[in-house]
């Protein structure tokens, strides 16, 4: 009897103490964000103290546009992650999907929407097969997609032909990368995404108070709504004192915002972090763990066409290296620098813009200080050993203090 | 408390060969509505095969199966939770990055109604909504429904995994060794979790190793001894050793025993022969 009663005031206290698990869930559940973004200042500190041009507008605009590829990636390679899996093949596919666009529209003359949606077709159909051939024949991700890499790096040669090299000159493919939008426009973005936030934030709050659900009030809204609208106000100012807003920034948030969406609020979205989770469990709950994965690997091949327009969009031309270089491990670096988990299960779309912005600034400013690419490289390898040894700590240390 | 009218699932001569092994051997086993069996055993004894036979893991190879005495055949894992009956194994099967509420609704997840239909979009709110309702209802004390699984104490875990087998609605719920590696306050709470199944009405079978825990839960203690059914008690009116005897055979007459000790007797002198 008695343990009855402790019981059932046991579920009194818990109820009475929610309000401060939601501060608790606020502050570890956005720790490792809040980390990078510390990162981030940093970094940006380092570089302003040594070279003033690097937090100019040109510079942050020309920073945006170079983290576009990388993050485009990213956003595939992120869903990759949560499943405890690894895509090898997204640099190569971008290249290779970027070829065929540039084939179709150069060579063949293709109107340009046809020519990217052939591209992200092929790379939607490549991460298809590479996902059917690792959750079929239980291949691990690693082997058929380094198996890709060297495949689809292969048939990016054989695509391009003999010039190794194709300028493109469509300029709805060349204005992807290299649109700007007036002030005005600038700010009518501003407003609607600040009102789209506000709206989705204030519907969630009143049904969550509906439901009676209402927990820890709504001030810690209320600070999320005001720190993002000054983000946004401030971003879109500075864009605006320089070229404006590019294109190329507004289709980087639409994919991140789009699957972000995706992988926290849908059912699809649940089972991709099921799988990653407990792939046992999942199964034993119902879910298609072999649909979720091949869909995982379309994604993430998908992701790295769009990419790859992109990197095509802006040099105006797809040549032998292009999908080539660090772009592969940087896509892949950025996710977890900025707190994806490389076991599965832990993380969202944002690392892939903040993990893009970390490693671009990085990039970057080493170019404004005219470093080597010897110190490039070795600084970006130094940066993602601390993020995952930080995260790693971090992530021991919200262990032995959440179990009770 | 006690079991009232007929049997809710009734098995009757079920038997299991893995190759040479006979796991089951003509076994009767009846379950009822508001009664907690405990299904006991030493290891091997074909407690797991029992449950899994149940539950449509490894059908079993004879036998006739009565589910609210119909005959019903359970094949595959999908027959058993459309009959109702719910199993909860001893690995738990939790997905230890996501919070309670997901766990809860693993596999069958709320959906929204309107424009988030197109995305199949969650029906947070809901299911958060269903899941306090629930556990509130077992007196489950959970800290926080969007606490990780990962982060709870193993008591907590397996009252979760408890719950989630709640929501399909079973008549029968399995439960696979749901004391192990538990301390006694997470113990106290599990066991108490069972209680109320009971009063759910539900039939309940417990795996367990622990004599204590099943004499403190069961109404009737099932005995499994090398695949057959070595005895069954009502546990008001037995006792711990009565039942470790039927484990360990002793409660056997001792003829067996004459009867391997002559048989030993005689062994060393054919491997004579044949070497």
């Amino acid at each position: 009897m008695s343990a009855a009663e402790s019981t059932v005031d046991g579920a009194q206290d818990g109820q009475g103490s929610t309000r401060g698990q939601a501060i608790r869930r606020l502050v570890q559940g956005d720790l490792s964000s809040v980390r990078v973004v510390l990162g981030l200042v940093v970094i940006a500190i380092i570089f302003q103290v040594q070279e003033d041009r690097f937090l100019s507008a040109e510079n942050l605009t020309n920073l945006m546009l170079q983290i576009t590829t990388i993050g485009l990636i990213s956003v595939g390679i992120v869903y990759v992650l949560l499943l405890g899996e690894i895509d090898l093949s997204v640099g190569a596919v971008s290249g290779l999907s970027a070829a065929v666009m540039a084939v179709l529209s150069v060579n063949h003359g293709w109107n340009a929407y046809l020519a990217i949606a052939a591209a992200v077709a092929v790379g939607a159909a490549i991460g298809f097969l590479q996902g059917s051939l690792f959750s079929r024949f239980v291949v691990p991700s690693f082997v058929v997609t380094l198996a890709g890499l060297l495949a689809w790096e292969g048939a990016l040669l054989q695509v391009l032909g003999k010039t190794g090299s194709l300028n493109i000159n469509d300029p709805k493919i060349t204005g992807l990368a290299n649109t700007f939008y007036s002030d005005t426009v600038g700010w009518i973005f501003a407003v609607v995404i600040i009102a789209a936030y506000g709206a989705v934030l204030a519907m969630g709050y009143r049904k969550r108070v509906a439901a009676g659900l209402g927990d820890g009030g709504p001030l810690p809204l209320i600070i999320r709504f005001v720190f993002l609208s000054a983000l946004v106000i401030a971003a879109v100012a500075i864009l605006n004192s320089d070229r404006g807003v590019p294109l190329a920034v507004m289709i980087l948030l639409g994919f991140v915002v789009g699957m972000e969406y995706v992988a926290k609020r849908t059912t699809f979205g649940r089972h991709v972090f099921a799988v990653g989770g407990n792939a046992e469990a999942a199964r034993r709950a119902g879910i298609r763990v072999n649909a979720v994965r091949v869909a995982v690997f379309t994604i993430s091949g998908s992701m790295a066409a769009i990419g790859g327009v992109m990197a095509a969009s802006r040099l105006f031309a797809v040549n032998q290296n292009s999908g080539g270089n660090e772009l592969l491990l940087l896509a892949i670096a950025g996710p977890v620098i900025a707190g994806t988990s490389l076991f599965g299960g832990r993380g969202s779309v944002w690392t892939a813009l903040l993990g893009a912005l970390v490693i671009g600034s990085i990039s970057n400013g080493m170019d404004l200080l005219s470093l080597s690419s010897a110190v490039k490289l070795m600084v970006t390898g130094g940066v993602l050993l601390l993020a995952v040894l930080v995260d790693a700590v971090a992530r021991q240390q919200r262990q032995t203090s959440g179990r009770v | 408390m006690a079991a009232n009218g007929t049997p809710l699932l009734e098995l009757e001569g079920i038997s299991k060969r893995f190759g040479p092994v006979q796991a089951l051997d003509r076994v009767d086993f009846t379950v009822s509505a508001g009664e907690v069996v405990g299904l006991v055993g030493d290891n091997g004894a074909g407690k797991s095969t029992l449950v899994k036979a149940i539950a449509g893991i490894n059908p079993p190879d004879e036998g006739t199966v009565r589910f609210e005495g119909k005959e019903v055949r359970i094949h595959k894992p999908q027959d058993a939770t459309e009959l109702g009956i719910a199993t909860v194994y001893q690995d738990l099967a939790l997905c230890d990055n996501l919070d309670v509420v997901n766990n809860l609704f693993l596999g069958r997840e709320e959906r929204a109604a309107g424009a988030g239909q197109v995305t199949r979009q969650l029906d947070e709110v809901k299911m958060e909504h269903e899941t306090a309702d629930l556990l509130s209802n077992l007196a489950v004390t959970i800290p926080s429904l969007r606490s990780e699984v990962g982060t709870l104490s193993g008591g907590q875990r397996q009252q979760v995994a408890v719950a989630r087998s709640l929501l399909g609605d079973p008549k029968v719920v399995m439960l696979d060794e749901p004391t192990a590696a538990l301390g006694v306050p997470q113990t106290k709470q599990v066991l108490e979790l069972i209680r109320r199944l009971r009063e759910r009405n539900l039939g309940v079978v417990v795996i367990s190793h622990n004599l204590a825990d099943v004499f403190a839960i069961c109404d009737r203690v099932f005995v499994l001894r090398l695949g057959k059914a070595a005895g069954e008690f009502k546990a008001e009116d037995t006792t711990e050793e009565h039942v470790i005897g039927a484990i360990t055979g002793l409660a056997e007459n001792r003829e067996n025993n004459e009867a391997d000790r002559e048989k030993n007797e005689r062994k060393p002198e054919e491997e004579e022969e044949g070497a």
